[in-house]
């Protein structure tokens, strides 16, 4: 029995479609959503959702940050953005990273709910090089 | 009485408005559809997000110390209004609506003894706001430019509000904007959106409703749900104002070419009929200049 899976961003629904069981990167650790789980809300760090089909991944998706609202037969994913790992580009996350680790250099040192925010920033940017990286080493 | 040439010359004027004005409505036509389709877009994680939010929120009624960005800061004191206008104009009554309500609805405040904030967005809500009430605007953001809104347009908005609310610099935030009903017909509508109504929840009341776990905690996934909550509605209700622009600019354009049309026919009939008055003017004196030889 297949599992209906939404990956869905503010400005679009991303991926629609059931599937065998999608592991999603939850801030604690990666979680799969599977058929006849118990119903769980979780926040979401930088990282990549895996959707499998047949015991192999079909789709990869970035998502940086968000949240998930998985229940015994849908598994919705809020993510703050979602991009096809196809899609993603190294140069422009590490821009982006370098921008941020100035801002956190600069930053406030007492702040802490800034810094947090930082901190969640920047560890989504880092994600997205690795699955950038990634992504080009296997496809050269 | 004008003269044949002046007649011409109006006529010609009024064309080439009316060739600006059905451009113009062309180009709104176009857009309004791809405003329509961005608003339709951005409404499935909306409806997740407020699933999620009444979910959490079921759990938390009652409770104290809660988020500011929930349950505000308990007073009703400080208000700050969010008017969302456009930056150009000659959309009809689009802009003008908003104005008229922003500004009923800051005599109203004042009149309760409260203070009013204002934070205009879009060009001419700022110009109109600024003649009358400039000592209470904090800040004004210009629109999105015509252009389409990017997400991260609404996200800078909401952590700012987000971040006033914090430092509770007001209590009570509502969002002035206009509600696209359809394409002849926009509502100006006022929004609360701190502090925050939340969605009733219809299938937790019911007894075989799952209990869902939360990672990491309850309170964690509701600090974090709420500013994106906040987010989340700023966009939508620009997304629909940018759809209600378009289509008040349409009907307006619409509208005038019209008007144009019927003032070039007024026109036309009254450069014929000079035209023959002429005419005959002109023969009568030749017959009569004949007959006097």
């Amino acid at each position: 029995m297949p599992i209906e899976v939404e990956i869905v961003s503010p400005e679009k629904v991303l991926f629609s479609r059931a599937v065998e069981m999608a592991v999603i990167p939850g801030l604690e650790g990666d979680i799969a959503a599977m058929p006849d789980r118990a119903p769980m809300m979780l926040l979401l760090r930088g990282g990549v959702v895996e959707l499998y089909e047949n015991g192999a991944v079909t789709d990869r998706f970035f998502v940086a940050g968000g949240f998930a609202d998985m229940t015994a037969t849908r598994c919705t994913i809020l993510a703050d953005q979602a991009i096809a790992l196809a899609d993603l580009s190294v140069a422009d996350a590490e821009k982006r990273l370098a921008g941020l680790e100035a801002s956190y250099d600069a930053a406030d040192k007492m702040d802490v709910p800034a810094l947090d925010l930082l901190m969640a920033k920047m560890q989504s940017a880092r994600a997205e090089i690795e699955a950038a990286g990634g992504e080009a080493v296997k496809a050269a | 009485m004008a003269s044949l040439k002046d007649l011409r010359a109006r006529i010609g004027s009024v064309k080439s408005t009316r060739k600006i004005t059905s451009a113009m409505k062309m180009v709104a036509a176009a857009k309004l559809r791809r405003a329509q389709t961005r608003a339709e877009a951005a409404r499935p994680y909306a409806a997740a997000m407020r699933r999620m939010l009444a979910e959490l929120g079921a759990g938390t009624r009652g409770q104290s110390g809660l988020p500011t960005l929930l349950a505000g800061t308990g007073n009703d004191r400080i208000h700050l209004l969010i008017p969302l206008t456009s930056d150009r104009g000659l959309a009809g009554g689009f802009n003008a609506n908003i104005n008229r309500k922003t500004r009923d609805l800051i005599r109203q405040l004042q009149a309760e003894g409260k203070t009013v904030r204002l934070l205009p967005v879009g060009r001419k809500g700022h110009d109109y706001l600024m003649r009358e009430f400039s000592d209470l605007i904090v800040d004004h953001v210009h629109g999105s430019g015509g252009k389409e809104i990017p997400f991260s347009a609404a996200a800078t908005l909401g952590e700012r509000i987000a971040a006033m609310a914090e430092k509770g610099e007001f209590d009570v935030c509502t969002v002035v904007y206009n509600r696209f009903q359809n394409v002849m017909s926009q509502t100006p509508t006022e929004m609360q959106l701190i502090p925050l109504a939340l969605p009733a929840n219809d299938t937790a009341a019911s007894a075989d409703a799952p209990v869902y776990e939360f990672e990491p905690g309850e309170e964690e996934l509701l600090s974090s749900l709420l500013p994106r909550n906040l987010q989340v509605q700023l966009y939508a209700t620009l997304l629909e104002s940018a759809a209600g622009e378009q289509g008040a600019r349409m009907t307006a354009m619409d509208n005038a070419t019209r008007n144009a049309g019927k003032a070039i026919d007024r026109l036309t009939l009254k450069y014929n009929r000079t035209r023959q008055t002429n005419i005959t003017n002109e023969l009568i004196e030749i017959i009569s200049g004949a007959q006097a030889l």
